[in-house]
C-alpha cells in the first residue's frame, strides 16, 4: 500500500500543498483534475524524481521519501511515451531487466510474453520512430510492466491517442491491472476516463485534493460546487438495468452500450445530444420527444434544458443551430443520442 | 501582387550578393595562395622531413588535447546541462574566457601553470615549456570552450524525462548517463571534438609562447616567413591546409553518418 502524508512542493510559480491519500494493493486509482494543477509533479514525486519540500511517502508503512528512484520499483508511463529513440522496441522493453542484471534467456522469455500480452510481437525489431502512437504507448507499457513494478504511475497515458485506440487501450489497461493485481495511479483530465477505469477517484483542483471517492459517490455527492462544475454534472441519472442493452430511468427506456449491475448511474454528456425539430431515422438508438424547459447562454454554447417525463436533460447547441431550430421555451424538439453516448458506472 | 513579388526577389538578390561577397572573402585568399604556389614547391615541402614531423607533431598534440579534454569536459557539460547550482552562470562565463582573451596573453598566463617551478611544471626537470605536453596544454586551453559548449547543447537536447524513465526502470544515475544520455548526445559531442581538434591544430599565439621548439606547423609557417620570406612559408601553409581540409571532409562525412543513424533512430 502506498500512503502519501501531507506532501507539499513549490516549483517556481507552481505550488501543491497538503496532498494525502492512499492507494491500496491492486487498486486502480484515478487522479482527476484540470490541466496544470500539478498532477505530473505529484507522479514524479511519488516516483522519487522530485523530492517534496515536506510530507512523507510511505510504502507498506515504511518511509521512502528519501529513497532513490531506482530503488522504489514504481514504473512511470508518460503521455508522449518517452521511448528511448536509439534503442529498438525489444531493447526498450528489455532495458529494465537488463539493468537489473537478468540473464539473456530470462529477458527473452519475459519479453516475448509481455509483447504477446500487449500485441506488439511483430514490432520488436523496429525503432520507436517508426511506430504509431498506440504502438508506442503499448511499448512504453510493456517496458514498465516487464519490471513487475510494485506500483504503476500513468501520466495521461491515453490523452495523445485517437478515439478507437484510446478505448481499446483503456479496456486493456483495466484488465492488465486486474490480472497483475498491481496498484495503479492514473492521471487524467477526462471525467469519462476516470469513471470508466477508477476503483477510486482523487479529484485535484487548484493543486489541492478536493475529494476522494468511488465514481458513484463522487457523482452522488460532489464535495463542493467546484468539483461539480469540473465534472459537468448535467445528465447523471440513477438507472435500473433492464437487460438487453436497456436501462430504465424511471419509466423511460434508454439504450446503453454496456450495462453491468442491477442498479447503476448513467451519464449522457450534453455535447453528445443532437436536437431536431422532427423525428428522423438513424443509427442512434435513443430518440425522445421533449419540451424545452429553459434556455441558458453558456458562451460559446447554449444549454437547452429539456423535459422528458419527470426528468430534465441538458443539451449543448451552438448559436447557429439554436437560431436555425428556432428553439424557445415551451417548444417541442426531438433529442437523439447514440447508445454509446450513455456511460454507465 | 506583382510589386510584392518584385520586392521579395530584390531582397533575395541582395541577400545572395552579400552572401557571395562573404564567401569570396573566405575563399579568394586561399585560392590565390594555391595559384601562387607551384606544385613542385608543395612537393618539396611534402618531402621535407622537418615539415612532415612538424605536421605530425601538430596533429598529435591537438589530438591528445582533445581526448583528455573530452574525458574531463563532457561530464562538466552534462552537469551544466542538467543541474542548477549557485554560481552556474559564473562557470559558464569562465568556460568562454579562453575565446575572448588574446591567445598570446593566454600563453603567458600558462607559464604560471607549466613553467619551471610552477604548479604543474615543478614535477618536471625544466617545466613543461618546450615539450609536446606543453603544446597540448596550450592548445587545450584555447580550444576547450568549443568542446564543452557543443557537448552541453547536445545534452540539453536530450529530453530529461527519458532519463527519468530509465531511473524508474532501476538504472542508477551513472548507468543512465552511459546508456541513455551519452549515446543520445554522442553526435553533438563528436562534432564538438572535431571543432576542438581543428581549433587546436590552427593555434599559433599561445603555442608559440609555450614552445617555439618543437615546432608546430603554424609556428613553422611563421618562422619560415620571418627567416626566408613569403615563398618558403607559402608551400608549408598550402600543404597544411590541404591535409587539414582532407581530414575534416572525412570527419564531416563520419559525423554525417552518425547523424543519419541518429535520424533513423529518432
Amino acid at each position: 500500500m502506498l500512503s502519501l502524508r501531507s506532501i507539499s512542493k513549490k516549483l517556481g510559480t507552481f505550488e501543491m500543498s497538503d496532498i494525502s491519500f492512499d492507494i491500496a494493493p491492486g487498486q486502480y486509482c484515478m487522479l482527476l483534475g484540470p490541466s496544470g494543477v500539478g498532477k505530473t509533479v505529484l507522479i514524479e514525486t511519488i516516483a522519487g524524481l522530485i523530492t517534496p519540500d515536506s510530507g512523507s511517502i510511505l510504502w507498506e508503512q515504511k518511509d521512502i521519501t528519501q529513497a532513490a528512484s531506482e530503488k522504489r520499483n514504481f514504473a512511470v508511463v508518460y503521455q508522449d511515451y518517452c521511448l528511448f529513440p536509439h534503442l529498438s522496441v525489444a531493447d526498450n522493453i528489455g532495458y529494465g531487466p537488463k539493468t537489473g542484471g537478468a540473464d539473456k534467456k530470462t529477458i527473452q522469455t519475459k519479453l516475448r510474453s509481455i509483447a504477446q500480452t500487449l500485441g506488439i510481437t511483430e514490432l520488436l525489431d523496429r525503432k520507436p520512430s517508426t511506430l504509431s502512437g498506440g504502438q508506442q504507448q503499448r511499448t512504453a507499457l510493456a517496458r514498465a510492466l516487464i519490471c513487475e513494478p510494485k506500483l504503476l504511475l500513468l501520466d495521461e497515458p491515453l490523452a495523445a491517442l485517437d478515439t478507437k485506440t484510446r478505448l481499446d487501450l483503456r479496456k486493456q489497461l483495466k484488465q492488465l491491472a486486474k490480472d497483475l493485481n498491481i496498484g495503479v495511479l492514473h492521471v487524467t483530465h477526462d471525467p469519462l476516463e476516470a469513471i470508466a477505469l477508477g476503483d477510486v477517484i482523487v479529484v485535484m483542483i487548484d493543486s489541492k485534493i478536493k475529494q476522494i471517492a468511488t465514481p458513484r459517490e463522487l457523482f452522488r455527492t460532489p464535495s463542493d460546487s467546484q468539483v461539480a462544475d469540473f465534472l459537468g454534472m448535467d445528465n447523471v441519472f440513477k438507472a435500473d438495468f433492464a437487460g438487453d442493452g436497456l436501462v430504465k430511468v424511471g419509466a423511460i427506456d434508454v439504450y446503453a452500450s454496456a450495462a453491468g449491475d442491477a442498479t447503476c448511474n448513467i451519464w449522457i454528456k450534453p455535447e453528445e445530444i443532437l436536437l431536431s425539430s422532427k423525428p428522423f431515422d438513424s443509427s442512434a438508438r435513443n430518440q425522445f420527444e421533449t419540451c424545452v424547459v429553459s434556455v441558458e447562454h453558456k458562451d460559446p454554447l447554449i444549454a437547452v434544458k429539456l423535459g422528458i417525463g419527470d426528468f430534465e436533460l441538458t443539451a449543448f447547441v451552438t448559436y447557429g443551430s439554436f437560431e436555425h431550430l428556432q428553439i424557445e421555451k415551451g417548444s417541442a424538439v426531438y433529442a437523439t443520442f447514440k447508445s454509446s453516448a450513455v456511460h454507465c458506472f | 501582387m506583382l510589386l510584392e513579388k518584385q520586392k521579395i526577389s530584390w531582397f533575395h538578390a541582395s541577400l545572395t550578393l552579400l552572401g557571395s561577397l562573404v564567401l569570396l572573402f573566405i575563399v579568394a585568399p586561399l585560392i590565390s595562395m594555391f595559384l601562387a604556389t607551384p606544385a613542385e614547391d608543395i612537393g618539396s615541402a611534402a618531402a621535407d622531413p622537418e615539415v612532415l614531423s612538424s605536421i605530425a607533431l601538430t596533429f598529435k598534440a591537438a589530438f591528445f588535447a582533445t581526448i583528455v579534454s573530452a574525458l574531463a569536459g563532457v561530464p562538466l557539460a552534462y552537469l551544466l546541462a542538467r543541474k542548477c547550482f549557485p554560481g552556474r552562470s559564473l562557470v559558464l562565463a569562465i568556460i568562454d574566457l579562453p575565446v575572448i582573451i588574446p591567445h598570446s596573453a593566454a600563453g603567458i598566463a600558462l607559464f604560471g601553470l607549466i613553467g619551471r617551478n610552477s604548479l604543474l611544471g615543478r614535477f618536471f626537470d625544466n617545466g613543461l615549456v618546450g615539450t609536446t605536453a606543453g603544446i597540448s596544454i596550450a592548445m587545450a586551453f584555447v580550444s576547450i570552450p568549443f568542446l564543452i559548449n557543443s557537448a552541453r547543447n547536445a545534452f540539453l537536447s536530450v529530453d530529461p524525462r527519458l532519463e527519468n524513465v530509465a531511473r524508474t526502470l532501476g538504472a542508477s544515475p551513472v548507468r543512465v548517463f552511459f546508456t541513455i544520455s551519452l549515446p543520445l548526445a554522442l553526435r553533438g559531442i563528436v562534432s564538438g571534438m572535431i571543432l576542438m581538434w581543428a581549433r587546436g591544430i590552427s593555434e599559433f599565439g599561445a603555442v608559440v609562447i609555450i614552445a617555439y621548439h618543437p615546432m608546430t606547423t603554424p609556428v613553422m609557417v611563421f618562422q619560415r616567413f620571418n627567416d626566408f620570406g613569403l615563398k618558403y612559408a607559402r608551400s608549408v601553409a598550402v600543404l597544411l591546409i590541404v591535409i587539414c581540409v582532407a581530414l575534416f571532409v572525412a570527419l564531416r562525412l563520419f559525423s554525417c553518418r552518425l547523424k543519419q543513424q541518429g535520424d533513423a533512430n529518432a
